[in-house]
């Protein structure tokens, strides 16, 4: 393959990430815009609410250990969470890219 | 474009079935919510996943030290995507579970065990799921999920689907299955008075799997864009993994 179709072939598979990245920001915005008045719950309540409907006398027989003590508790827990994810990739992705570099400088 | 035409319609298709009002929430089973006895039977199914997946894992550090950091990265990612609530069309938000990735790489034993850290992690810390229910929680979400998201992309890549389409189906039905699963457990434990297993079958259904539909696309597309991400940089990983040539694809064993 040539220079000219290795350049074209990076940039139109860039051009479909963007796309794709486009898609799911649109896929978790939709929504707020389509269900306008819902509440957006996070919590298991609803399912909660079905156990009890179908069965009215089941009690949860065991209760978490820890419960984060607030909203905010909970979502500082989240974030770390996914903090710490993204970074194990963002590491990862670093390492991947600094060693193509380094040994497409070495080709040259 | 064959790939983004396929895509176009899996998502109408999706965005028509969502349509369907539906106000729920969805996510792992809660603390205490299943009988003692289901605990005990989904507890008992999961395990033999997780001891050949540590198993699996061990043999690929083993024999390819190197991979250490793509197998990090696969339980990272699964990490990012199940502590990213989303919203749904149904008006609820549900998360993915990011195993699909991990799997389709390794192999979906090796998701079982990462599969069960993360909802370890979320049992304990933040009363997410719970310990009683990790057993039923991780056979939903580490064990159908990974095994239908491998599967799929096998299927798909025999029959001679593009790459990405393969990582797309297996992933987003990986995700869909696993709350599918949900349902299921939950009807098993749960049957109604009145039409039993499928009456509870169908209500647990309205509130875990159609809240999942756009959440499972939104999956496929993100597995998509994380191998593209891979596959642009680290090429020796894949390779070892037998992911190159095109059209090659077979795993480690």
């Amino acid at each position: 393959m040539s220079n000219k179709a290795v350049d074209a072939a990076e940039k139109n598979s860039k051009m479909i990430n963007l796309l794709l990245i486009l898609l799911v920001i649109a896929l978790v915005v939709v929504p707020l815009f389509i269900a306008k008045d819902a509440e957006f719950g996070g919590a298991d309540g609803e399912a909660e609410e079905a156990i009890t409907e179908i069965n009215p006398d089941y009690v949860p027989w065991f209760s978490s250990l820890y419960e984060p003590p607030s909203g905010e508790i909970e979502s500082l827990l989240f974030s770390s969470q996914a903090a710490l994810g993204a970074g194990i990739i963002g590491y990862g992705l670093g390492y991947f890219r600094g060693r193509k570099a380094k040994r497409d400088g070495e080709g040259k | 474009m064959d790939l983004s035409k396929r895509v176009q319609l899996f998502l109408c298709i999706s965005v028509l079935v969502l349509l369907i009002p539906l106000k729920a929430d969805a996510m792992h089973i809660m603390e205490g919510f299943l009988p003692p006895m289901w605990c005990l039977v989904w507890g008992l199914l999961t395990l033999p996943f997780v001891v050949i997946g540590l198993k699996s894992i061990k043999r690929i550090i083993a024999e390819n030290p190197r991979l250490k950091i793509l197998l990090a990265m696969a339980g990272a990612f699964a990490f990012v995507l199940s502590a990213l609530k989303l919203p749904s069309v149904t008006g609820s938000c549900s998360h993915p579970t990011g195993v699909g990735f991990g799997a389709i790489l390794f192999g979906p034993t090796v998701m079982s065990v990462l599969g069960l850290i993360v909802l370890l992690f979320q049992s304990l810390l933040l009363a997410h799921g719970g310990l009683t229910t990790l057993g039923a929680n991780t056979f939903s979400m580490a064990v159908v999920g990974p095994l239908v998201a491998y599967g799929v992309f096998v299927l798909v890549r025999k029959m001679r689907g593009s790459q990405s389409m393969a990582i797309f189906l297996g992933a987003a039905l990986g995700d869909l299955l696993t709350y599918m699963t949900t349902s299921v457990q939950l009807a098993l434990a749960f049957p109604a008075e009145i039409g039993g297993f499928a009456a509870s079958m169908a209500k647990f259904m309205g509130i875990f799997a159609v809240t999942q539909i756009p959440l499972a696309v939104s999956e496929g597309i993100l597995t998509v864009l994380i191998f593209n991400a891979i596959a642009a940089y680290g090429k020796d990983e894949l390779k070892l993994l037998k992911f190159f040539p095109e059209g090659g694809m077979n795993h480690v064993k």
